[in-house]
């Protein structure tokens, strides 16, 4: 085994002295996030360049069974990132080209470091009739890291998870070798990550950096339109929701459901905001839309019970921002830097049991509460959050606002949801809930996959 | 009456009788119980205004600009016209006039809190308000008197403070020989007295209002309200025929005195060619400033 | 400034504060150099948190770190909280504490030390302050115009031509000034960014006495640091005088047709200073200048005005240059990225940008093809081609 500085001048020869740390900054930064999971901090933080450079880590991590955590921007909130028994952590930022474009096939492929914020960029200066599905996170959040853990985008509505819009992969597995995933494993094309082949995509997609590191990714791109608006509706009544919800998708017109629901600012006290956001290359086009839409929700409107917001464009413009900053502004509103939130994928009727959960809770812990949901794969299921924000500096908060978001997330379990993007907890509840061969198969793959136990230990460990 | 009422306060304006029609509707709306808007509307509206102890205030003088609770004020009160009382403006929820529940068959919340309103003015030492919106001037002159509720301070008008600041500059004046539509809101209508001062303040800036069908008595108003309470039918039909007919007779501008017709409609009128303005910039036009309240360039981004 | 420690907690670390508007790229300057987050603003606000709570001890590298921000308010401009305008002064704010503790880094304290004894960042003599002047007349109470020259005009050779050129244009426009010469303070804009508010303060009273003694009530810098600080800070103490920046001033008689130029032909791009652009709102006056040059075509760089991507120069790093040596020090950057444009001039409006931007453009190989001059030097040579 080798002593620290050695490891540490192994590192060097890899990546260069500027881009291997040990320092205390670094190792603090990197052991958290800006979630309430506790921090642990690596031994090393690391920026590789190239695919080749990480295969030379993990071999080198192989041989001296110390742990590797690739990160991305680390915006989970759920500590994802945090390497729960040190060692090195992989910052891919980097690996920041955008590789090809495809605009017959549709896709992009990029390098695990790119971020959705840049790619937007890329997209709007180079190939401004395609775009690809946002998320509301910063746009510091990469591509990679946000399919790896099933993101939703402003395109969940249509085309479901952002994972389901990966078109192939390049992988390191844990054992070094580099290989490909999907169609690009037999042609030069990327516009498959499974079909027609065997789909093993799944191996990666969703374990969160334990069954390899992702270099590259294939990414699918839909048509951009010329102009995009929001139609805000307000509901009173939760029970009334999900079949909203479902006649928003029945149109087959809505591009994304989002609802919010808060107790401050005050004009949001008391209803749901339900905002479905349309896309058009005429106004023709955005006005036959709006119609539909009336036309779904009008028995409502009759009975007085769903209202439409008029709101100019200046009012809109947070709206259709993209991604919104109105969900990284949460943090503040203890202004305390902090906010967490559970969100479990679930079935739209849970909604009305989900949001009296929320007010339970938040007045029982005496926390700052919001609520965004939105839907997934035109109606198939809802990404419903628990949102909790917290003061960093008082500690008592933050303790309550945990306690709030584990009743949360054991009440989204106990009702049938998934726990989206669990924390480590969060996924032993999973599992303890979980099929017993499910978890069988799980193990398997894990000890097959990675045998030396070294990639991101601590998360999905199956006992 | 529900279904036939559109809450556009014209009955107000045209009974001779001073019986204030309109307000005894809106009573009778609320004892039965009628929504005239889908009901989460009516409880944002209820909750956005509600009074929470925070008094946002600049230097407040005996003469002092009242905002209501439209954060475009901020970029209009600017410039010569404003000298010397700029900085004495309220703002907020604590001074917000309330007569937007009209449209909701609210008057119990107005009856409610109103009075309260009016006490805020008067312990800043507000001998007299200025009021940069007529809804809040059609509260104090037309609304508050039927209810009641004493006034104890003067309102005025902001179109009478901008006439007799255009007079005091009247040197600065250069005429600007344009032709505008002018856009008569909803709540001019409660006070019917103040509309001579539009031509007046044309007058002086060398303005042209344009004859058109719709306008003084005749006037649409911006419809929004409509699309609220009856879908947007209606208020697609209004808006299009209002903005039809500024284009028909040749306006190059359309002059606003609401910041909410400002919502509803800047947008919609210079997609016909016509430029939104509000009544203060136009003021400033003519004295050699620029229009500070623009349509922001990022409308629908993608 | 002391303040900073009760709320600097409220960083998210969302990472805004990386892009500029359109998230085309990194825009924070050190981030784009180092890469480590630690060297992003928001890495920078959690260390200082930690330190303040004991969780991390001062080192060097973490005085590395909070040093090599340039204060070029990137942040300030993307940060969506409530408290981004506040995000300098944290930073600033903890640089004071450091330098209270005596824990700063060596080149920073070197800095220090040539101000206190030299009055000036090269430790050059207080005698050569007015090498540069070839005679430029001295401030007397009827000229209308103090011209502020500062350091880097007085001392760094790219920054005595722009001052040179300056002072002969405004001569063939007639205007009325004089200059201090030798007795001539440090403005302090970046003993201020660096934390040395003692030393600050001293230089501050020192330069506002001395235009109370000569009865200054109108002074032009030369350089958007010393605009910054005259106009947004010197005030605290009472002083009672218009600061404008050269660019204002040539702007205003350019408009009124007061300069003759000599047409030219040239493809120019400018680049925003940081206290001229995020922290003053200064964006067209310059560009006005220049579009008014005869033949002059004005290219903008993708990143430019609020978005500008600052040169590394400031917070002293014109001198303690703790962003060089790597191609991805961000003048280096910003050379590139002016030479994609096609322009085969960088205009600049600052002596800091223009003396980081000069050695970056030699630094890419881009001599002969890009050339960085200051808008008073591009002015100087049209004026002197009849």
């Amino acid at each position: 085994m080798m002593t620290t500085s050695t490891l540490y001048d192994s590192l060097v020869k890899i990546v260069g002295k500027d881009f291997v740390s040990n320092q205390k900054e670094e190792r603090y930064f990197y052991g958290r996030d800006g979630g309430l999971m506790p921090p642990h901090e690596p031994d090393f933080v690391v920026m590789p360049k190239t695919a080749e450079e990480v295969q030379e880590i993990v071999k080198l991590a192989n041989n001296e069974k110390v742990p590797l955590v690739p990160k991305g921007s680390g915006l989970a909130l759920t500590g994802l990132v945090i390497p729960q028994r040190g060692g090195v952590v992989l910052d891919m930022k980097r690996m920041d080209r955008i590789l090809e474009v495809n605009e017959k096939a549709r896709y992009v492929v990029v390098e695990a470091g790119v971020t959705h914020g840049v790619l937007k960029s890329y997209l709007q200066k180079h190939h401004p009739r395609l775009r690809h599905s946002l998320p509301d996170s910063p746009p510091v959040a990469t591509i990679v890291a946000n399919a790896v853990i099933h993101g939703q985008g402003r395109l969940s509505q249509q085309h479901g998870f952002n994972s389901d819009m990966v078109s192939g992969l390049e992988v390191v597995l844990p054992t070094g070798e580099l290989c490909r995933i999907g169609s690009c494993s037999v042609s030069s094309y990327w516009f498959s990550k499974g079909p027609p082949l065997p789909d093993l995509s799944g191996l990666f997609l969703g374990w969160f950096g334990t069954t390899g590191i992702i270099t590259r990714l294939g990414l699918k791109l839909y048509p951009c339109k010329k102009m995009r608006d929001v139609m805000v509706f307000l509901a009173d009544r939760a029970e009334l929701v999900p079949d909203i919800m479902l006649r928003l998708s029945h149109t087959e017109m809505v591009e994304d459901v989002i609802i919010s629901a808060q107790p401050l600012p005050l004009r949001f006290k008391g209803t749901f905001w339900i905002m479905a956001y349309i896309t058009g290359d005429s106004d023709e086009e955005l006005e036959f839309k709006r119609k539909m839409i009336w036309g779904a929700l009008w028995e409502y409107f009759e009975s007085r019970d769903v209202g439409l917001l008029s709101t100019s464009p200046q009012m809109k413009a947070p709206l259709l921002s993209m991604p919104s900053k109105d969900t990284a502004k949460f943090a503040d509103v203890a202004k305390g830097g902090g906010f967490q939130y559970a969100g479990p994928i679930t079935p739209i009727e849970k909604f009305p049991a989900f949001i009296r959960k929320l007010e339970e809770v938040a007045t029982k812990y005496n926390v700052f509460y919001a609520s965004t949901t939105r839907l997934i794969g035109a109606g198939h299921c809802m990404m419903f959050s628990f949102s909790f924000s917290f003061n960093r500096a008082n500690t008592d908060e933050m303790a309550r606002a945990k306690k709030a978001l584990d009743e949360c997330s054991k009440f989204a379990l106990e009702e049938g949801g998934v726990l989206w993007k669990a924390d480590i907890y969060e996924q032993k509840l999973l599992m303890d809930k979980m099929d017993p061969n499910t978890l069988v198969l799980m193990k398997k793959l894990k000890q097959l996959l990675d045998p030396n136990g070294i990639m991101n230990p601590g998360n999905w460990e199956v006992r | 009456m529900r279904t036939l009422l559109f809450t556009c306060y014209a009955c107000e304006e045209y009974c001779p009788f001073g019986n204030h029609p309109f307000y005894l509707i809106v009573e009778r709306q609320e004892e039965k119980g009628i929504l005239p808007a889908p009901r989460p509307i009516i409880t944002m509206w209820i909750n956005q205004c509600q009074p929470i102890g925070r008094f946002m205030v600049g230097k407040v003088a005996e003469r002092t600009l009242s905002y209501c609770f439209l954060a475009q004020f901020n970029t209009l009160v600017k410039g010569k016209l404003f000298d010397g009382i700029a900085s004495s403006s309220i703002f907020g929820q604590e001074f917000f006039c309330n007569a937007v529940y009209l449209h909701y068959a609210k008057a119990s919340v107005i009856k409610g809190r109103l009075p309260k309103i009016v006490e805020n003015v008067k312990n800043q030492g507000i001998k007299e308000l200025v009021c940069l919106h007529d809804e809040c001037y059609g509260t104090f002159t037309s609304l508050a008197p039927a209810y009641g509720i004493d006034v104890p301070f003067k309102p005025i008008h902001y179109y009478e403070f901008l006439y007799d600041r255009l007079k005091a500059l009247n040197d600065e004046i250069k005429p600007l020989n344009v032709k505008v539509a002018y856009q008569r809101n909803c709540s001019a209508r409660l006070c019917p007295e103040i509309d001579h001062y539009v031509d007046d303040i044309f007058g002086l800036l060398g303005v042209e209002r344009v004859k058109r069908e719709y306008d003084r008595e005749n006037a649409l108003c911006c419809a929004e309200i409509f699309r609220m309470a009856k879908g947007p039918a209606l208020a697609d039909d209004i808006q299009k025929r209002n903005i039809d007919d500024m284009v028909k007779f040749g306006a190059k501008y359309c002059v606003l005195n609401c910041p909410a017709c400002w919502d509803s409609l800047a947008h919609k009128v210079v997609r016909q060619g016509i430029k939104p303005i509000h009544m203060i910039d136009l003021c400033r036009l003519a004295i050699g400033e620029e229009q500070a309240l623009n349509l922001s360039e990022s409308v629908a981004e993608v | 400034m002391q303040e900073y420690a009760s709320q600097i907690h409220r960083c998210f670390r969302c990472g805004y504060c990386k892009f500029p508007t359109d998230y085309s790229s990194f825009n924070c300057p050190s981030y784009k150099r180092f890469k480590f987050d630690s060297y992003s603003t928001g890495g920078r606000l959690w260390l200082i948190y930690a330190w303040l709570k004991g969780e991390i001890e001062w080192s060097e590298h973490f005085a590395e770190i909070l040093y090599t921000c340039t204060t070029c308010k990137n942040c300030t401009e993307q940060c969506p909280m409530r408290f981004a305008p506040d995000i300098v002064d944290w930073i600033v704010g903890a640089r004071s504490d450091m330098v209270e503790k005596g824990k700063i880094p060596t080149r920073v304290a070197r800095f220090f030390e040539a101000v206190y004894g030299y009055g000036n960042p090269f430790k050059q003599l207080r005698g050569d302050r007015a090498a540069w002047a070839n005679g430029t007349k001295k401030y007397a109470p009827e000229d209308e115009y103090l011209l502020y020259v500062g350091c880097l005009g007085s001392y760094d050779e790219n920054g005595q031509k722009m001052a040179r050129c300056l002072v002969d244009i405004l001569n063939a426009l007639g205007v009325s000034f004089g200059i201090l010469g030798e007795e001539e303070e440090c403005c302090g804009n970046e003993i201020y960014m660096l934390g040395e508010t003692g030393l600050f303060q001293n230089l501050m009273e020192k330069n506002s006495q001395k235009f109370k003694e000569l009865g200054v009530s109108k002074v032009i810098t030369l350089c958007p640091h010393g605009y910054n600080t005259m106009k947004n800070v010197y005030p605290t103490l009472g002083g009672n005088f218009e600061v404008y920046h050269y660019t204002q001033i040539l702007n205003d008689l350019m408009q009124k047709n007061k300069l003759k130029l000599s047409p030219a032909k040239a493809k120019i791009t400018y680049q925003d200073p940081c206290f001229l652009g995020r922290y003053n709102n200064i964006y067209e006056e310059p560009r006005q200048i220049l579009q008014s040059i005869p033949g002059i075509k004005l290219v903008e760089m993708e990143r430019n005005r609020r978005d500008a991507f600052c040169c590394g120069g400031g917070s002293g790093n014109f001198v303690t240059d703790l962003l060089a040596g790597s191609v991805d020090s961000p003048a280096r950057v910003r050379a590139r990225e002016a030479y994609e444009t096609g322009a085969d001039t960088l205009a600049v409006a600052c002596p800091s940008c223009l003396t980081m931007l000069t050695d970056a453009a030699k630094a890419e190989n881009l001599d002969g093809k890009l050339a960085v001059k200051d808008i008073s030097q591009i002015l100087k040579e049209l004026l002197s081609v009849k």
